[in-house]
């Protein structure tokens, strides 16, 4: 294990509410994730995968702990910063797939890159690149209530790599998808992750966990089990 | 994000609900609207007065007596009535210009009313004025055609007359034809003179049914000896009216002998007070005016609070996207800073437009007349409200947690 893991969380606790009703969704959380990995996440149901991936993703914060990502301690970063880490750092892929509604496929895939200043053409290029990786270059004008579930889900993953991130959180990406979608997707994911990205998605599927390389077992906001697979 | 990718993200945002964009532009460009024409009809107003004031002259100084005086009631007779009557003595005093160096000119003013009649055709003309030749231009009367009568018709009371257009129409038909021929006012018979030009009514009478016919003439025909009822002096200079005024109540006072301790039994009505009155007036009802409409502008602002506060709480979930994707604070707070800026200019434009066809037609009898700064402002004033009332929806929009606007259902 080098000295700077991609990703370190130590000791991270999150509790939701306080007093009588505090939720406990973690409870003490430490995981390194070192570059180039491939983790799955498994647990059963509200055992806090969401919790743990919303805090790797800089979308929330821990109640008690620390984040390291790339070696600098997230609670430090200003919030204009840690708009710029999800921006260029990390690409997220949820269950829900999260489109802009009445947004064309490119300009859903192109907004992180606007938001990383990139100019109007080099925009249009990337954002094409994007899609035809996914193979969807031929749908690039189609709305999301245009696109079927699994297409969906393949445009917010070509958001998610638009801006080349280091890593990729999944939540639950092939949740909503039939098997042939799910077959995409995770094919998506080997060649990924095969480039040399950051993999970390939670899943319920075993043989979605099958493709990951480590496997991590949440239970009551905890890690019970951690495992390299293959 | 560029100036360009924000306007287009703001110009998407309000056309995804094209409807409730409209209604909410509407709302501002009816206040928009509102303060430019009612600014409009306020100052229309206002002009109109003052020239239909300015055309009665304003160096006019109008001498009349109250009869009062020192424990006298107005109308009861009694030796102050007489004392204090105008005369035409007065007259000749206020016209001597070693006594009142700042009187132009002075013309005496008798009425009766009467009934004229052509033949078969009659007309009761409310306002016989008995007067000299100085009426005319001291109250801003020119004579239309023919000719005014002369100092010397006054000199010899000749039986000539001035009608003046309305009571010119009722006897002759056309106003043209009246000069020359005889009418009969009373049992006497006159000769028309002249025909006045059309005067623009100032109150509620109508001011052509008139007839002027010389002073000694009325008295010795209609009137008899009394008091003159007015005595219309004119000052030599719109500046120099309040000297004029000085002069006048000075010249009076002492030629009737009023006590100093009773107060003045003359009444002098100053035609640039009563232009100024007016004129304070008009900027009265301007302003108040201006202040409902004011209002409908704020409610217009209102409106667009409350239609940004739901985009923002109907896009909560997008704005957590695109908080996920990397967007900064001051991107999400200038997109929807932006919406409801372009929202209120909209508004504002379409305001601007709306007036400006509005206050081509006459409003409420009113011609309007634009100021040109109530546009500018009220153009500002709607930018400023878009900023101002679409600021706190989209602060709370900027300053969502990203997974609290994920989550939001
Ligand atoms: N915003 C919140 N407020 C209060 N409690 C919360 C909140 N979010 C999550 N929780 C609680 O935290 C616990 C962990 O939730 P989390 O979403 O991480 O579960 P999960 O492992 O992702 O479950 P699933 O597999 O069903 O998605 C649950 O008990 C949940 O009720
Ligand atoms: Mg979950």
């Amino acid at each position: 294990m080098s000295a700077d893991a991609l990703i370190d969380i130590r000791g991270v606790t999150k509790t939701y509410g306080a007093g009588e009703t505090a939720v406990h969704a973690l409870r003490g959380v430490s995981l390194r994730v070192e570059a180039g990995e491939y983790v799955a996440v498994m647990g059963s149901s509200g055992s806090g995968k969401s919790t743990l991936m919303n805090i790797l993703g800089c979308l929330d914060v821990p109640t008690r702990g620390e984040y390291f990502l790339d070696g600098s301690n997230v609670a430090g970063l200003s919030e204009d910063q840690q708009a710029l880490v999800r921006g260029r750092k990390i690409g997220f892929i949820f269950q829900s797939f999260n489109l802009i509604p009445r947004t064309t496929a490119l300009a859903n895939v192109e907004l992180p890159l606007t938001y990383a200043h990139l100019r109007r053409a080099e925009r249009r290029t990337r954002a094409n690149r994007a899609l035809e990786l996914v193979g969807l270059s031929d749908r690039a004008d189609h709305r999301p209530n245009q696109l079927s579930g699994g297409q969906q889900q393949r445009v917010a993953i070509a958001r998610a790599l638009a801006t080349g991130p280091r890593i990729l959180l999944a939540d639950e990406p092939t949740g909503n998808l039939d098997v042939h979608s799910t077959d995409e997707v995770l094919g998506m994911f080997d060649e990924l992750n095969a480039e040399g990205r950051t993999v970390v998605v939670i899943t319920h599927e075993n043989d979605v966990a099958a493709r990951a390389r480590r496997l991590i077992q949440v239970a009551d906001g905890r890690i019970v089990l951690d495992e390299v697979t293959r | 994000m560029s100036p360009r990718d924000l306007f287009g993200a703001a110009l998407r945002g309000l056309s995804a609900n094209k409807l409730r964009s409209l209604l909410t532009v509407l709302g501002v460009s009816i206040g928009v609207g509102a303060v430019i024409v009612l600014v409009a009809v306020g100052n229309g107003s206002g002009k109109a007065v003052q020239s239909r004031l300015e055309a009665m002259g304003t160096n006019l100084l109008t001498v009349s007596t109250t009869g009062g005086g020192g424990g006298f009631a107005r109308g009861q007779a009694g030796p102050s009535a007489q004392q204090y009557a105008l005369t035409l003595d007065d007259v000749a005093a206020l016209a001597d210009r070693r006594l009142a160096p700042d009187v132009a000119s002075v013309a005496p003013v008798m009425t009766s009313s009467g009934t004229a009649t052509n033949g078969d055709t009659s007309y009761t003309i409310n306002q016989v004025i008995g007067t000299t030749p100085a009426y005319l231009p001291a109250t801003n009367t020119p004579v239309g055609t023919g000719q005014s009568f002369t100092q010397q018709d006054v000199d010899s009371a000749e039986r000539v007359i001035v009608l003046g257009q309305t009571t010119a129409t009722e006897l002759f038909g056309r106003a043209q034809t009246a000069v020359g021929q005889t009418v009969k006012l009373g049992a006497v018979d006159f000769v028309v003179r002249g025909v006045l030009a059309s005067k623009d009514s100032t109150g509620f009478n109508d001011p052509n049914a008139t007839a002027i016919v010389p002073i000694s003439t009325l008295r010795a025909t209609q009137a008899g000896y009394g008091a003159l009822s007015q005595i219309v002096v004119q000052a030599a200079d719109k500046d120099r009216v309040d000297l004029a005024q000085a002069e006048v109540t000075q010249l009076l006072t002492a030629r009737h002998q009023v006590p100093a301790t009773t107060t003045s039994p003359f009444r002098i009505t100053n035609s640039a007070q009563i232009l100024q009155t007016s004129q304070d007036t008009a900027a009265t009802f301007t302003a108040l005016l201006a202040t409902v409409a004011a209002i409908s502008l704020v409610v217009g602002g209102i409106g667009v609070t409350n239609i940004m506060l739901v985009t923002v709480t109907e896009r909560t979930r997008e704005i957590g996207i695109r908080k996920a994707l990397g967007a900064r604070r001051r991107t999400i707070l200038g997109q929807f800073l932006i919406e409801a800026t372009l929202l209120s200019l909209i508004g504002g434009a379409v305001g601007v437009a709306a007036a400006l066809i509005m206050t081509q037609f006459q409003l409420a009898g009113v011609t309007p007349v634009l100021v040109p700064s109530s546009i500018a402002l009220a153009l500002g004033v709607s930018a400023a409200v878009g900023l101002f009332f679409g600021s706190m929806p989209a602060h709370r929009a900027a300053g969502l947690r990203p997974i609290d606007a994920l989550r939001h259902e």
